[in-house]
């Protein structure tokens, strides 16, 4: 019995020691035993292929083909009334006018549903290099991106197509975002952006008595 | 007359009832303890082609989860950044490191960096990002706290068991849409606020499939 209660001490240390405890952090792949319908023959995104030279899945679009579904409203253009008016559609896509000069029309209709979405987009994707207040103090300047300050008159000045163009194709060393934002999204950017140049340099006649008083002014 | 058995053998049948006993007890406790997802996905940290840490990124700078993860809350795949991503801040930061030396490489040469996927459902099961995130389900229930991971790794079960029992009680689980990515958001503790969150269940008309046919496609 003895020999057999040492036996037993040993091997269940000796499992413990090999296999450890639960939750500790490992680099062993899971294990699964019969996996022939766990990983089945199919293209997920993002997956591997073989096929492939780079091993990629995900294909790239074949040229001269059309995206559809971006700008326009798919039901809008099986609707009877839809004109097809190219000028506006090019500058919804590019923030250019039919002259291919920036222009200052806003393609959207403006409330503040488009507002809020502009904010929460601005908050995620510009936050990090022209901090919340869009004066260039994000989290990163201390790292060396210097992102510009959007409170001067060039920028004031610029028309909304050109900020639209920059969010698109960046500038400089800014890289542009149109690889993840869609084409509503960033004239939504392009409102907010706006509004928080006003915030900036509002003034103190266009404020409210209540917010004279709040201010302490 | 000589005895045929010797008087230790009277011992040995309560002898070989304890140690099978034993024996069988620790074959129990053993496959429940490692035949689970607990252990053996749980903690699976593998070694990625470069060292890129949440911690740092989401944690420190606090770069939101969408920045990188765009498409989580519009597509059933979250996906995996591109190097372009990486590349508008690390044109800038740490240009010349040789931490980001495969990254640079790859966004020169457009072959993609082979992450090693760390969660991943079998085949045979159907999971959406977009509606759970949409309707306050945040990442943590799922990923645990990917801010404060230098390393992903597999925090939850994600077993079929994990999924039903949040399934079963939603209430227990949601969070206002607004917090889904703040990791650190905490469940309010006085009875009118949790009922309040309890009551997003009713008011956003939420029904988590409990039928096999939900998750098994
Ligand atoms: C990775 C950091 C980074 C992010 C993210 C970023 N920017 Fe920039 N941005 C910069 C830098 C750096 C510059 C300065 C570029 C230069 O002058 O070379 C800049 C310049 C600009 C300018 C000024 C262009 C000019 O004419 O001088 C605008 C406008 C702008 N960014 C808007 C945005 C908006 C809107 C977003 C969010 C959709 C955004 N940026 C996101 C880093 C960033
Ligand atoms: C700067 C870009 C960036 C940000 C911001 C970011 N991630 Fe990631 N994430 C990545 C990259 C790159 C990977 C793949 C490499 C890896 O696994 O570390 C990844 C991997 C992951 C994975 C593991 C995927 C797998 O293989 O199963 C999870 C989960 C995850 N991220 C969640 C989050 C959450 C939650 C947040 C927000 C708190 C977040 N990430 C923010 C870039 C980012
Ligand atoms: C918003 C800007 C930003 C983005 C986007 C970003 N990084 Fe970084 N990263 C930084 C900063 C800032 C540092 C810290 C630099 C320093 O320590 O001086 C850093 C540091 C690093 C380091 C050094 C290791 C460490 O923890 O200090 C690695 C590796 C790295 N990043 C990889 C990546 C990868 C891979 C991606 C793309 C998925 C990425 N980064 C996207 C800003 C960014
Ligand atoms: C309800 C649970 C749940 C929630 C909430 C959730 N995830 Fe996931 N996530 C999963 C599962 C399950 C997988 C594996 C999916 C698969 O195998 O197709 C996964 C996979 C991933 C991957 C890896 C995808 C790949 O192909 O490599 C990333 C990145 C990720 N999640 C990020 C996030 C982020 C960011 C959030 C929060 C915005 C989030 N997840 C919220 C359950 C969840
Ligand atoms: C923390 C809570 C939670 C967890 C964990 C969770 N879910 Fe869900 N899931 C929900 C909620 C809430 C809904 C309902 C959304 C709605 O009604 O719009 C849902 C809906 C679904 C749906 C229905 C989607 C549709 O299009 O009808 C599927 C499928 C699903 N979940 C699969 C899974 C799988 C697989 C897992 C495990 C990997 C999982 N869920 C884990 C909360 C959760
Ligand atoms: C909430 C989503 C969900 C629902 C509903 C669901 N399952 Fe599953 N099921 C899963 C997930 C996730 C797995 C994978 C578990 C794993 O890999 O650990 C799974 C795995 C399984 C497996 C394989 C187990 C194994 O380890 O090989 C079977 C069999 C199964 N489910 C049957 C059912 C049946 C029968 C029902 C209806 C009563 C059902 N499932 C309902 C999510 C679900």
């Amino acid at each position: 019995m003895r020999l057999f209660l040492t036996i037993y001490v040993l091997v269940i240390v000796a499992t413990v020691s090999i296999l450890g405890f639960r939750g500790s952090l490992t680099e062993k792949e899971p294990v699964e035993v019969f996996n022939d319908m766990d990983r089945q023959a199919k293209y997920k995104p993002q997956a591997e292929n073989s096929f492939y030279a780079n091993g990629q899945n995900d294909r790239l679009p074949p040229k001269l083909t059309v995206s559809r579904g971006n700008a326009l409203e798919i039901k809008d253009v099986f609707s009877t009334e839809f004109t097809s008016s190219t000028s506006s559609e090019e500058l919804v896509l590019s923030g250019k006018d039919a002259n291919g000069e920036f222009s200052d029309y806003f393609p959207y209709p403006v409330d503040f549903e488009l507002m809020q979405y502009g904010q929460e987009s601005y908050n995620i994707f510009c936050m990090t290099c022209h901090g919340a207040a869009g004066d260039g103090n994000g989290v990163t300047k201390q790292y060396g991106i210097l992102a510009t300050s959007y409170h001067d008159d060039r920028l004031r000045d610029a028309p909304d197509g050109y900020i639209y163009d920059v969010i698109t194709n960046g500038k400089g060393l800014m890289y542009g975002l149109k690889d993840r934002l869609s084409n509503e999204q960033r004239w939504a950017i392009v409102l907010y952006l706006r509004a928080l140049q006003r915030s900036q340099s509002a003034p103190l006649e266009s404020l409210s008595t209540t917010e004279k008083s709040e201010l302490g002014l | 007359m000589a005895n045929i058995f010797p008087k230790w053998v009277n011992t040995v049948p309560i002898k070989v009832i304890v140690a099978l006993l034993l024996i069988k007890t620790a074959i129990v406790l053993g496959i429940t303890y490692y035949f689970s997802p607990q252990y053996t996905r749980v903690g699976y940290a593998p070694t990625q082609p470069v060292a890129f840490s949440h911690e740092f990124h989401a944690g420190t700078l606090e770069i939101d989860c969408r920045y990188c993860h765009t498409f989580v809350e519009q597509s059933g795949h979250s996906n995996v950044p591109g190097t372009n991503v990486c590349m508008s801040c690390h044109s800038m930061v740490l240009k010349d490191d040789a931490r980001l030396a495969t990254v640079r490489q790859s966004y020169d040469s457009g072959e993609p960096i082979p992450w090693v996927r760390v969660h991943k459902v079998p085949d045979y099961v159907y999971f959406n990002h977009a509606v759970h995130v949409n309707r306050g389900i945040s990442c943590v229930e799922c990923h645990g706290k990917v801010d404060e991971m230098e390393v992903v790794y597999h925090a939850k079960q994600l077993s079929m068991g994990f999924c039903l029992e949040c399934h079963r009680n939603p209430e227990d689980y949601i969070r206002p849409v607004e917090e889904v990515y703040n990791l650190d958001w905490e469940r309010p503790t006085d009875p009118g606020a949790v009922k309040e969150i309890e009551e997003f269940v009713h008011d956003w008309g939420v029904n988590p499939p409990q039928s096999c046919s939900g998750c098994h496609r």
